[in-house]
């Protein structure tokens, strides 16, 4: 008889899914440590889950962060432009504009939240999955157009797939489409901060899928030997694809608490609150600056969207799975909280959606006019040669002569 | 015989191989109860139990570190990169082990390990979904390498891949999935349907390794080359009005010399052709083995059309793919030579 066990997702297309009963058992009251807490005192962190919204929308227990009305409201405006954004990017590559997309759809609060809680200073290393952090940091809309439909204009020249983004100046990392190589680089962006004496942190984010790569495990290593000033975050959205996180080795225990062998505080957090991911990212950013080291946070999350363009969740997870997600929706979510808080309004959302909605239209149509991938206004074909050295060498010289450029 | 495009024949080969040996064994990222991102191995979990063909984490250095112990262990595993721009993270693993276990042992283990793995360009998949990174396997002692142009030998050098007492890299250019590919993308895309090579027999055959194929024969000048660029050659040849011989080389090493040297002899004139960039380039090798064996009876010097020293640029994929016009100006050029 084979023995060999494979893992298997609860539900599968036709299957009613049902997280009644997940958390039972999982502590949601958690306290707030000190910030040189040490890892092993901070095990709860890693198995419960820090939330701070509860399911009514009343805030509760020690995370509550100390965060103003204004920034409340950068952060819900800053939700709502990029799931605008998504929604648009997705039809347009339908439409035939661009080859590929991307969404982040009921993943916004975890970028956008933490980049809130960061200083401009701190560099981020993204996956694919962290537009927010663009918006929030004032990326232009246009700007992050043009590289999608890798037009004249596009920051990367036409040589990446649309939403691998680069801005240095914003302090945001050049996306890899490997994954899992961005966790140890930010660790040495870290390294390299301590070394020079500065107060700037390193965050980087990676999927549940990718913390069985080769970088994880590299990149924990690195940060606990080191005490790198770094924010690990595991998106964990519960899906890689069409492989459940149970492929990830994350059944039966956390992703955080892989911190706890290497040595690294693990935090589990609901991701789809955005008060939870701010708090946390505030005392990781503190504790890091403050000399203790980095802190692994897992954002326990749903991907709502299916993984790409390319791909079609209805062929391995139940078509719905996401309306049963018990944490519901992190723009909701916020919403909720600061009507009921007496600074915003039903009214004033629907206006803030009208008027993002157009914003994201007319930069759309800006950045058309700049061209398409299919309307062939590209940068110079010549580009292509630049760039694999700061000078290029003579074959490439002689390569671009034979194309005739 | 069947029409099968080459997924399908790949899928086929798969079923054949699970059906008649116990001891095969299938896994990759995705692989399992999706049955891939290309769906080379669809159906195949449902049919065989999960056991015999499932997901993995995405660790490429896992998968080929944990197949090799299975197949150390008796087992043959057949595995799947889900794209060769990933098969980085698993490159120690295949470079320091797979390749070298037999000889550091003195034959005390083996390791019958096949890897599959799409590669190439022409989908609009940027860089990290369109690199043809060949040589790099190629220059490893230990190591057989497979770039594979159609759906029959697809089949045919899968299964004899698996069969095979040793570690495999087996590459199939994504580009051709669906049909054979002339260099040009404006022209309607074609399919493998009433193709000669898209007829595959649903039972188990294999091919042998390291046997080209001469596609097409001519007297003028020999084409050298593999994977997309031999429908790119034969569309070039057809192209140039010349009486051009185009070798599939089909297995890269180990290399069929005989069939490359007897063709160069013929002719006297040769172009080697390839996708992956041109420094370091598989071409090279070829080139030099041809210098070796052939001097005398060339009538020009070789050449070779590749892909620029550059990574693989999403907008400009054309401008870096060696298409239908460069291979045709380069036949041109060994003819005056
Ligand atoms: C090294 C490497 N292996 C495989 C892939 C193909 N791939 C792209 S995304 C993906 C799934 C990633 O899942 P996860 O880490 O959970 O992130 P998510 O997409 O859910 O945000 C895979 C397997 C890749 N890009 N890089
Ligand atoms: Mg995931």
């Amino acid at each position: 008889m084979n023995k060999l066990k494979i893992p298997a997702p609860k539900y599968r297309p036709g299957d009613a899914p049902n997280f009644e009963n997940m958390m039972v058992g999982v502590n949601q009251n958690l306290s707030k440590p000190n910030i040189d807490s040490a890892p092993l005192d901070m095990m709860d962190h890693a198995l419960g889950l820090v939330r701070v919204l509860n399911d009514e929308g009343e805030l509760y227990g020690e995370w509550i962060p100390d965060i103003s009305d204004d920034e409340l409201l950068k952060g819900l405006s800053d939700m709502v432009i990029t799931r605008i954004y998504d929604d648009r990017m997705q039809v347009m590559q339908r439409v035939g504009k661009m080859s590929f997309y991307l969404k982040c759809t009921g993943e916004e609060a975890i970028a956008v939240a933490q980049t809130a809680a960061l200083e401009d200073q701190d560099m981020c290393f993204a996956s694919y999955r962290q537009q927010g952090i663009l918006i929030a940091r004032g990326f232009p809309l246009l700007t992050m157009m043009n590289h999608c439909l890798s037009n004249s204009q596009d920051i990367c020249k036409g040589r990446q797939l649309p939403i691998m983004y680069t801005w240095s100046e914003g302090n945001y990392f050049t996306i890899s489409g490997n994954l899992g190589t961005q966790f140890p680089q930010a660790v040495g962006w870290a390294m390299a901060s301590a070394y020079k004496g500065e107060s700037a942190v390193a965050s980087t984010w990676i999927g549940d899928g990718t913390t069985a790569t080769n970088d994880f495990h590299q990149g924990m290593t690195f940060a606990s030997v080191y005490k790198a000033p770094a924010l690990l975050n595991v998106v964990n959205n519960q899906w890689a694809i069409s492989s459940f996180q149970g492929f990830a080795a994350g059944e039966g225990t956390t992703f955080a608490s892989r911190g706890i062998g290497y040595g690294i505080p693990g935090i589990r957090l609901d991701g789809n609150d955005f008060l939870a991911v701010y708090a946390v990212t505030k005392w990781a950013a503190e504790r890091a600056r403050a000399g203790h080291g980095s802190t692994l946070i897992e954002h326990f999350t749903y991907r709502a969207a299916a993984h790409s363009t390319s791909d079609d969740p209805s062929k391995y997870r139940p078509e719905n799975e996401q309306e049963f997600w018990p944490f519901g929706d992190p723009i909701d979510r916020l919403k909720a909280y600061v009507i009921k808080k007496g600074i915003w309004s039903e009214k004033k959302h629907e206006a803030l959606v009208k008027e993002h909605t157009k914003t994201v239209f007319d930069a759309y149509k800006k950045a058309e006019s700049y061209g398409t991938l299919s309307s062939g206004d590209r940068p110079e074909v010549s580009t292509i040669f630049e760039d694999i050295f700061e000078q290029p060498t003579n074959t490439l010289r002689r390569q671009r002569q034979e194309l005739g450029i | 015989m069947t029409q099968m495009n080459m997924i399908q024949a790949i899928n086929s080969a798969h079923e054949n191989l699970l059906e008649r040996d116990k001891s095969v064994v299938v896994f990759g990222e995705d692989a399992g109860y999706f049955g891939g991102v290309f769906n080379a191995t669809e159906g195949l979990q449902e049919k065989f139990g999960k056991q015999r063909c499932f997901d993995t984490p995405i660790s490429e250095g896992g998968i080929i570190g944990a197949a090799i112990g299975m197949a150390v262990n008796g087992l043959k595993p057949l595995v799947e990169i889900q794209f060769s721009d990933y098969i980085y993270p698993g490159f120690d693993q295949i470079v320091s082990e797979a390749a070298r276990i037999r000889y550091r042992s003195a034959a005390d283990f083996t390791v019958p390990l096949t890897i599959r793995t799409p590669c190439g360009g022409g989908i609009r998949g940027g860089q990290t979904h369109s690199q043809s990174p060949e040589a790099i396997f190629t220059h490893v002692s230990g190591l057989k390498t497979i770039m594979v142009s159609n759906p029959y030998d697809a089949k045919g050098l899968l299964i004899a891949a698996v069969e095979d007492p040793d570690p495999v890299i087996f590459f199939e250019p994504k580009r051709l999935y669906n049909g054979p590919f002339s260099g040009d993308p404006a022209a309607p895309s074609q399919s493998w349907e009433n193709h000669e090579f898209g007829d595959v027999p649903e039972k188990y055959y294999s091919l042998p390794l390291g046997k080209a194929r001469v596609v097409k024969e001519g007297a003028d000048l020999s084409i050298i080359t593999y994977g997309t660029m031999v429908h790119v050659s034969l569309a070039a040849a057809e192209k140039s009005g010349l009486d051009v011989e185009v070798i599939d080389l089909r297995t890269l090493s180990p290399i069929d010399l005989e069939t490359i040297t007897a063709s160069v002899q013929k002719t006297g004139r040769c172009l080697v052709v390839h996708e992956a960039t041109f420094t370091g380039g598989y071409g090279g090798e070829i080139l030099s083995l041809i210098q070796e064996n052939c001097f005398y009876n060339l009538e020009a010097p070789i050449r070779r059309v590749a892909g620029w020293d550059i990574p693989y640029p999403h907008a400009f994929e054309w401008e870096y793919f060696p298409g239908l016009d460069r291979v045709v100006r380069a036949i041109n050029i060994v003819m005056e030579g």
